[in-house]
């Protein structure tokens, strides 16, 4: 596990000069990822914030080489690169060490790109998948994805998402896949150590990434790192791993903070503390403890 | 490699690399994002420990570092977020209002 | 020493993928392609080709996979048909537009609603537009032989397009035919190595393939470059094809004209009809009729020039077109003829004929009754229904 100053040895494979707004939650997940790795990276994208905001021709962010093709599918294009990098290998035309990370919104991978990802999970390419998981589909004005939580103002849910968010960690890790883990990018030194596992892995690895973003959670754009913090601390976004099959908490809270200071700095969820609300609030509440429980009773 | 992109605006369709493919890998450094600020942070120098913490949450890769120290912020691309200030745990770097 | 062997048209093609050893195959199963993708599966599990064959988990995925794959600099083949093809839509354009060199055969087979798993163009009809070129066959023969070819023309340094390969479901994929295969060395010689335009897998140098082109972009231009090289690409085709003659014994061009020099009638037909409509020709000729046959062989790109002039000397002409474009005039062939024959000097009389839909038959008698169709429109130099359909219970 390295240190801050090791790590910023490393190469930054994201430029500055994208166009992904101030205090984006995304890139400071992408940074701390491709960080981890020793290696060469090859990049896949799904259409999204992250996709459209580096890669504006003629201008591309990504150092790496990088690749884009719809909105469903990026989970099935990374296995595509990564089989002719088998191909080839095998052939004795390549020689090179390379890893492929395949980078989707929680747009792009809860929902529309849910078969692609599951495909390519369950056929064990050896990729890491990472979601920005930012709560809905932003690039195209904050409508609610099945990630987004329960209660939350979006655009197609404007008096508040009913579902719960959908437990894909658990989906991914039931493919028995060799590596999956949540993590939050204000907790960097899990989150890079987490990455650095998972492009290790022999196989499938997925990586949920908490990456709050200021427009769509109505937060300043100074928070963004500070809310994502709190995210851990309420019990909201638990932080685990799972290892062939092992789970495992990585930070245990012990005394979690009450949900409302997760909820009250973000203008997404207002509305919950309008008089008359209580009970969507104790839904709320309710359900950050189910969930909680639910991690619990899967790690020793 | 570099891509001379100078004159872009008068390339014809044959001028353009196949397929739209961008033939170089970060050429958006070249692109000024600094121009976005409303609030620009001040590095105190005297209060730095070096710890990196500015540089691993800067979403635009704005914190110059080298050899494990900070050297400054980038000030083409910096977009003014505040996160770098508001995560300092020395209160080494300061927002100010961007002077016009 | 070339080898005469009895296939389905199915298995020809996945011995023509054989000799190609692409390094990645990502595919899915649907009737009518199926047989192509059970069988290259056995040469893999066997070790006679080097492929990375990827069991995607549907027909969007395997064209999305074969994007990366050949985005990788990698040699790239799959094959589809009919539901697969319509879901793997978006991702045609997208491969076009990247320019990647993709070969495919899409086995001809219509589009649900009902589901019907039997012969017409419907399917790759749909794609016209995507920016594939697409080569039509009329037996197991040419199926084989265009595949081989294809390779060629889409990593043609000239084009770098994808191709599709299309051929009748059941009528070719599942009967057995009698052809020729080329040597193992042949092929390979014929299809050299693959010399990749574009590759994601050299970290010196860093590509970004597929970016965002904005409002004051240059998304027309992107256009009209892939444009220029589908045109572009008619020449190719061409030459290919001759040089596929000198290898073979067997010359391949845009189309086929059969019988068509001094006609007076002709029938332009695409797909394994053409078969049929040769036997009818014969016959008639035989009886003293002026009958001849155009066989599109390269729909998209369309070889407009050529193929007005192989038809300027005929009194009247029958598109057959097996695929319907609701709410237009006709379908599409014969959309396209006669578009091509409208700046003709002399307007000569053009039908359209739908036939075989949902793998409708389509009889020698039918075919017959086109040619009497021809005939009258011939003497009267009217057309009285211009729109028909063969073999519709009607």
């Amino acid at each position: 596990m390295a240190n801050l100053k090791e790590l910023s040895l490393k190469e930054d494979y994201l430029t500055g000069g994208h166009r992904l707004c101030a205090g984006c939650g995304a890139s400071i997940a992408v940074r701390q990822v491709l960080m981890a790795s020793d290696v060469p990276v090859v990049v896949g994208c799904a259409t999204g914030c992250l996709e459209v905001s580096t890669t504006i021709y003629p201008y591309t962010a990504w150092k790496c080489s990088y690749i884009h093709n719809a909105f469903e599918n990026v989970a099935a294009t990374i296995s595509g690169v990564e089989s002719a990098y088998k191909s080839l290998k095998r052939q004795g035309k390549i020689d090179k060490e390379l890893k492929f990370v395949a980078f989707g919104g929680d747009g792009g991978t809860y929902d529309i790109g849910l078969q692609s990802l599951s495909g390519a999970l369950e056929r064990g390419h050896n990729f890491v998948y990472v979601c920005y998981d930012n709560g809905a589909y932003m690039n195209t004005g904050i409508q609610r994805s099945s990630a987004t939580p329960i209660g939350a103002w979006t655009t197609t849910t404007p008096a508040g998402k009913r579902q719960i968010k959908k437990d894909l960690p658990a989906i991914c890790a039931d493919h028995n896949i060799p590596y999956v883990a949540q993590a939050s990018i204000s907790h960097w030194k899990d989150l890079t150590a987490k990455a650095a596992k998972a492009l290790e892995a022999d196989g499938p690895a997925f990586l949920n990434i908490l990456s709050p973003c200021p427009r769509g959670w109505r937060h300043a754009s100074n928070e963004t790192v500070g809310i994502a913090k709190i995210g851990v601390q309420t019990r909201y976004w638990p932080l685990f791993e799972v290892e062939n099959g092992e789970w495992k908490l990585n930070v245990n809270v012990r005394e979690a903070k009450p949900i409302e200071e997760w909820l009250k700095p973000q203008g997404r969820f207002k509305h919950l503390f309008a008089p008359g609300n209580e009970q969507l609030l104790a839904e709320v509440q309710a359900d950050v403890d189910r969930n909680w429980e639910k991690v619990l009773a899967r790690c020793p | 490699m570099s891509w001379d992109i100078k004159n872009i605006k008068k390339w014809k369709s044959a001028d353009h690399p196949a397929g739209s493919t961008i033939p170089v890998g970060g050429n958006a450094i070249e692109y000024k994002t600094g121009g976005w600020r409303s609030e620009q942070p001040h590095w105190l120098e005297d209060r730095c420990t070096h710890c990196m913490i500015c540089w691993i949450f800067c979403p635009d890769s704005s914190i110059q570092v080298k050899d494990g120290k900070m050297l400054g912020i980038d000030y083409d691309h910096c977009k003014g977020c505040g996160i770098c200030a508001t995560e300092c745990p020395k209160d080494a770097i300061q927002m100010e209002e961007e002077e016009k | 020493m070339p080898k005469t062997v009895a296939l389905t048209g199915n298995s020809a093609c996945a011995q023509a993928m054989r000799q190609i050893n692409p390094d990645v195959v990502a595919a899915y199963p649907i009737t009518p392609q199926t047989t192509i993708v059970e069988e290259f599966s056995t040469f893999v599990a066997k070790g006679l080709v080097d492929t990375e064959y990827v069991t995607v988990e549907s027909e969007h995925s395997a064209m999305s996979a074969c994007v990366g794959a050949s985005a990788a600099g990698s040699r790239v083949m799959t094959t589809t048909s009919s539901q697969g093809l319509a879901l793997m839509w978006e991702v045609l354009y997208i491969a076009s537009a990247l320019r990647l060199p993709i070969v495919m055969h899409n086995v001809n087979r219509t589009l649900s609603g009902p589901i019907n798993i039997h012969c017409d163009h419907q399917d790759s009809m749909g794609a016209r537009d995507s920016g594939w070129i697409q080569i039509f066959c009329e037996n197991a023969q040419e199926a084989y032989d265009t595949t081989i070819q294809a390779m060629r023309i889409a990593e043609d340094n000239r084009v770098r397009l994808p191709v599709m390969i299309c051929f009748d479901g059941f009528i070719i994929s599942h009967a057995i035919d009698r052809l020729d295969l080329l040597d193992d060395d042949v092929v390979k010689k014929f299809v050299g190595d693959f010399e990749p335009a574009i590759s994601l897998l050299d970290p010196e140098k860093p590509v970004t393939v597929g970016p965002f082109d904005g409002l004051y972009g240059y998304f027309f231009e992107f256009r009209r470059a892939q444009e220029l090289a589908t045109l572009g690409s008619l020449p190719v085709i061409a030459e290919i094809g001759k040089e596929y003659g000198q290898v073979s014994g067997r010359h391949y061009g845009l189309f086929e004209a059969y019988k068509l020099d001094d006609a007076e009638l002709a029938v332009v037909v695409m797909g394994s009809t053409a078969g049929t409509t040769k036997v009818v020709v014969d016959k008639l000729r035989d009886e003293g009729v002026a009958a001849g046959m155009l066989k599109i062989r390269s729909y998209r790109p369309f070889p407009a020039t050529e193929i007005a002039e192989a038809l300027s000397g005929v009194k009247a002409i029958a598109a057959m077109d097996r695929s319907l474009a609701p709410g237009a005039i006709g379908s599409p062939v014969f959309q396209e003829i006669r578009s091509a024959l409208y700046d003709n000097s002399e307007r000569v009389p053009v039908i359209d004929y739908i036939y075989g839909l949902g793998g409708r038959d389509v009889p020698p008698t039918d075919i017959e009754k086109v040619f009497s169709h021809l005939a009258q429109i011939a003497k009267t130099g009217k057309i009285d229904q211009v729109v028909n359909y063969l073999g519709l219970r009607e």
